[in-house]
C-alpha cells in the first residue's frame, strides 16, 4: 500500500475543480488510457491581465494522478501565465505534502498539461507535437522529456527516471539508452571543472580546511555519534582530535583515511592528516 | 469498522480453531521434536498427526508431504529439484500466467541458459492445450503449471496434461496454493509429481507451507542442513504453525462441498449485481472453469487504485490488475497475457471471497461500489470515443 499523506488522500476523495469549462481560452492534455493515467487540463484566461481565472481538471489514473491534478488546479489560480509557467513538478509535489518516489510522474504530469495548455494558448509549437526522438516505447517518452526532467529534479539514476517520468518501467528494453542520456547529461555538467592545481595562499588553505571539515565531514560523523575537532594544521599536515564516538570506534583509522581522501580531493594533493 | 475482506486469494484469516489448536504450541509446549527429551519428542507425534491432515486434503500418503515456509519455497523447491536431478535436461515448461513464485524461477533459469517455454492462455485466460503439445519434447527436464489462476480464478485442465506427462515420463509439478481447500483435488487419481501448497490460503497463518512429492520421485532438497523433513528440508519444524496447517486442512476438507457452494453463490450474486449496475463492465477469465471465490471484473474508463482506495474508505477490500497498485509499472501479467485491453486492465478489480463472508456484506458492497465507479468516470477525460484513439503499448513477452 503506497504512503500518501492526508493532503493526497483528501485531494483525491474530495477533489476540487473537477470538470470541463465551457469554451476554454486553453486546453492541455497529456498522457493517454494505455499508460494508465491522463490529464485534460482546461483554463480560462483573462485576455486583459493574463490571468488565470479558473482553472478545471479532467483526470484517469491512481489516487495521486487525481490528487496532482487537484493540487495543479488550485495552484495556477489566479496567477499570471508567466507565473504559472514557472512552477515546478515539485511545486506540486511540495503542494501535496510530498509523493511515494515511484510516484513523482503524476506531478510531472500536472506540469505538463500546463506547459501544453499555455503553449497551445500561445500559440506556440507544442514540444509533443514536434518530432522528438521516442525513448520508451511503452510509455512514449522522448529524450527531451527524460533530459528536462532529470535536469530539473537533479536525476542521476534509471530508477529515478522510471519514477518521475515512468521510461524504462515497462518492458526495460530501453534502459541503456536512458542510462546513456544520464551519462551524457550529467558528463557535460561535471566536466567543466579542470581544476588547475591553484596556489592557495596559507590563509586561504587554512579556511578551506576549516570549511571542508565543518560542511562536508563533521555533520556525517555527528550523524552517527562522532564528532571531530581541527587541532593544528602545519603545511600541508592536518592536526585532528577524534571525539565523541569516534575516540572508541574501531574504524576509527578509516574515518582519518576518509578525511585525508576528502580533503586532497577539496583543498589540496598534498594534503595529510594526522589524528591526535 | 470491520473490513468486509474480499482479498482471500491474498491472504485469508486465521480460522479461530486454527488458532486455538496451534497456541499450545506457543506456549508451553515449546520443544524440538528433534530432541531425545520427552517434553521435545512428544511434539514429533503432533507433527505427524498434522502431515496426515495435511495429506488428506490431497488424498496423499503422509509420507508425501513436506513442510516448507511457504508457497514460493515448495514452487522454488520443486523446480530447482527437477533441475538438480535431471542435470542433462535443459529445458522448462511453464505458463505466461503463473505466480511470480514460478514466472521468476523460469526466468532465472532461463538467464542460467535454460529454454524456458511459457504456454500462452486465449482470451479467457484458458491453458493452450496446442502450444503445449507442441512444446514437448525429450530435453523436458520439468513442467509447472499452475492448478488455478490467482487474479482470475482460472482452473486449468491439470488432469489432461498430468495424464500426458505421465505418459511420456516428464516430470510434472503444479502451483496449487489457490485451489487446496477450495475445490476437492485427489492426487490418488491426478497424476502429479509435484504440488505446492500454502497455509495462509486456506485459514491457516502465514510462513508455512507444504509440497506434496509422490512416492518415488527424484527428489534434491532446496533448503540443505539438518535431517528435518527426512533429509528433504533442514531447519527445525515451525511446530505451531504446522499444527495450524494439519487443523487448517482438516476444516477445510471437511466442509469442502458446503462451502463451495455457500461462496459460489455469493460470487455470482456479487458479479450479477456490479454487472447490472455498472454500465461498462466485463468479466475477466472464464466462468465456466473458474474457483468458486473468484471474480475478476474490468470496469472501463477508471483506474484500478483509484478504486480500491475509495471502497476502501467503507472497510471494504479488495485488489487490482492495474500498473498503479504494483510496485511496477506495467500492469497484471495475467490479464496482458489474455489480452484484455489496457483500458480494461487499469480498471480491473479481484474479488476473492471465504466462508467468513455474509450476505450482509455482498449487499453492502453491491450498494458501495457502482456510486463510487460512476464518480469516478465523471471525474476521467474518457468515453467511448476516446478509446479508439488508444495505442496499445508493446508487449513485453
Amino acid at each position: 500500500m503506497w504512503e500518501y499523506t492526508d493532503k493526497v488522500k483528501d485531494l483525491f476523495l474530495n477533489p476540487k475543480n473537477v470538470g470541463e469549462i465551457e469554451n476554454p481560452d486553453a486546453v492541455g492534455e497529456v498522457g493517454s488510457i494505455t499508460c494508465g493515467d491522463a490529464l485534460k487540463l482546461m483554463l480560462k484566461i483573462d485576455r486583459e491581465t493574463g490571468k488565470i481565472q479558473d482553472a478545471k481538471f479532467q483526470t484517469f489514473g491512481c489516487a495521486s494522478a487525481i490528487a496532482s491534478s487537484s493540487a495543479l488546479t488550485e495552484l495556477i489560480k489566479g496567477k499570471t501565465l508567466d507565473e504559472a509557467r514557472k512552477i515546478t513538478n515539485q511545486e506540486i509535489a511540495d503542494y501535496l505534502g510530498g509523493l511515494p518516489d515511484e510516484k513523482m510522474h503524476c506531478s510531472v504530469m500536472g506540469q505538463e498539461a500546463l506547459e501544453a495548455a499555455i503553449a497551445r494558448y500561445k500559440g506556440e509549437q507544442v514540444v509533443a507535437e514536434t518530432h522528438e526522438k521516442i525513448v520508451c516505447k511503452c510509455f512514449n517518452v522522448s529524450e527531451e522529456k527524460i533530459r528536462r526532467v532529470a535536469m530539473e529534479n537533479h536525476l542521476t539514476t534509471v530508477e529515478e527516471i522510471t519514477n518521475f517520468t515512468k521510461a524504462g518501467g515497462g518492458c526495460g528494453g530501453c534502459v541503456p539508452d536512458i542510462e546513456a542520456i544520464l551519462k551524457d547529461l550529467w558528463a557535460v555538467k561535471e566536466v567543466p571543472k579542470p581544476k588547475e592545481p591553484k596556489k592557495l595562499t596559507n590563509l586561504q588553505k587554512i579556511a578551506l580546511i576549516q570549511d571542508v571539515l565543518e560542511r562536508e565531514i563533521r555533520p556525517k560523523l555527528q550523524a552517527d555519534g562522532g564528532d571531530l575537532e581541527l587541532l593544528d594544521i602545519e603545511g600541508s599536515k592536518v592536526v585532528i582530535g577524534l571525539r565523541a564516538m569516534c575516540v572508541s570506534c574501531p574504524m576509527g583509522g578509516v574515518t582519518v583515511q576518509g578525511i585525508e581522501a576528502k580533503l586532497k580531493e577539496l583543498v589540496s594533493e598534498d594534503i595529510v592528516v594526522e589524528s591526535r | 469498522m470491520k473490513p468486509i475482506y474480499l482479498d482471500n486469494n491474498a491472504t485469508s484469516s486465521v480460522a479461530p480453531e486454527v488458532r486455538d489448536a496451534m497456541l499450545p504450541f506457543l506456549g508451553e509446549f515449546y520443544g524440538n521434536p528433534s530432541s531425545m527429551h520427552l517434553f521435545g519428542g512428544q511434539l514429533h507425534r503432533q507433527v505427524e498427526d498434522a502431515r496426515a491432515q495435511v495429506a488428506a486434503i490431497i488424498g496423499a500418503d503422509p509420507s508425501e508431504i513436506i513442510f516448507t515456509s511457504c508457497g514460493s519455497e515448495s514452487d522454488n523447491t520443486a523446480l530447482m529439484s527437477a533441475v538438480e536431478t535431471f542435470p542433462a535436461k535443459k529445458h522448462v515448461i511453464t505458463t505466461r500466467v503463473e505466480h511470480p513464485a514460478v514466472l521468476n524461477f523460469a526466468k532465472h533459469l532461463g538467464r542460467k541458459g535454460y529454454r524456458i517455454s511459457y504456454i500462452p492462455v486465449d482470451s479467457q485466460g484458458r491453458f493452450d492445450m496446442d502450444a503445449f503439445m507442441k512444446s514437448l519434447d525429450d530435453n523436458v527436464a520439468i513442467v509447472s503449471v499452475m492448478h488455478a489462476n490467482n487474479e482470475t480464478g482460472v482452473v486449468f485442465p491439470i488432469a489432461e496434461i498430468a495424464a500426458i506427462l505421465k505418459e511420456r515420463g516428464i516430470l510434472f509439478h503444479t502451483d496449487a496454493v489457490q485451489t487446496v481447500g477450495k475445490i476437492p483435488i485427489n492426487v490418488k487419481e491426478l497424476p502429479v509429481d509435484m504440488l505446492s501448497l500454502s497455509g495462509h490460503k486456506l485459514h491457516a497463518p502465514k510462513g508455512i507451507g507444504a509440497l506434496y512429492v509422490r512416492k518415488g520421485t527424484r527428489f534434491y532438497p532446496y533448503l540443505i542442513g539438518g535431517h528435518q523433513e527426512h533429509g528433504r528440508r533442514a531447519g527445525t519444524e515451525n511446530v505451531p504453525s504446522i499444527i495450524a496447517l494439519g487443523k487448517a486442512c482438516e476444516i477445510a476438507g471437511k466442509n469442502i462441498s458446503t462451502e463451495i457452494q455457500y461462496v459460489s453463490r455469493l460470487r455470482d450474486k456479487l458479479e450479477k449485481a456490479l454487472l447490472e449496475k455498472c454500465p461498462d463492465a466485463r468479466i475477466n477469465g472464464d466462468t465456466i472453469n473458474r474457483l468458486p471465490n473468484t471474480t475478476n471484473i474490468s470496469f472501463e474508463y477508471v483506474e484500478g487504485e483509484a478504486i480500491l482506495l475509495r471502497i476502501d474508505k467503507h472497510g471494504i477490500c479488495a485488489s487490482s490488475g492495474s500498473a498503479c497498485t504494483s510496485g511496477a509499472l506495467e500492469p497484471s501479467h495475467v490479464l496482458r497475457a489474455m489480452g484484455v485491453p489496457f483500458t480494461a486492465i487499469h480498471g480491473s478489480v479481484r474479488f476473492s471471497l471465504s466462508r467468513y463472508n455474509t450476505e450482509a456484506e455482498i449487499d453492502k458492497v453491491i450498494e458501495i461500489v457502482p456510486p463510487i465507479i460512476r464518480e469516478l468516470r465523471e471525474l476521467s477525460p474518457f468515453g467511448r470515443d476516446k478509446l479508439q484513439a488508444c495505442r496499445a503499448p508493446r508487449s513485453t513477452e
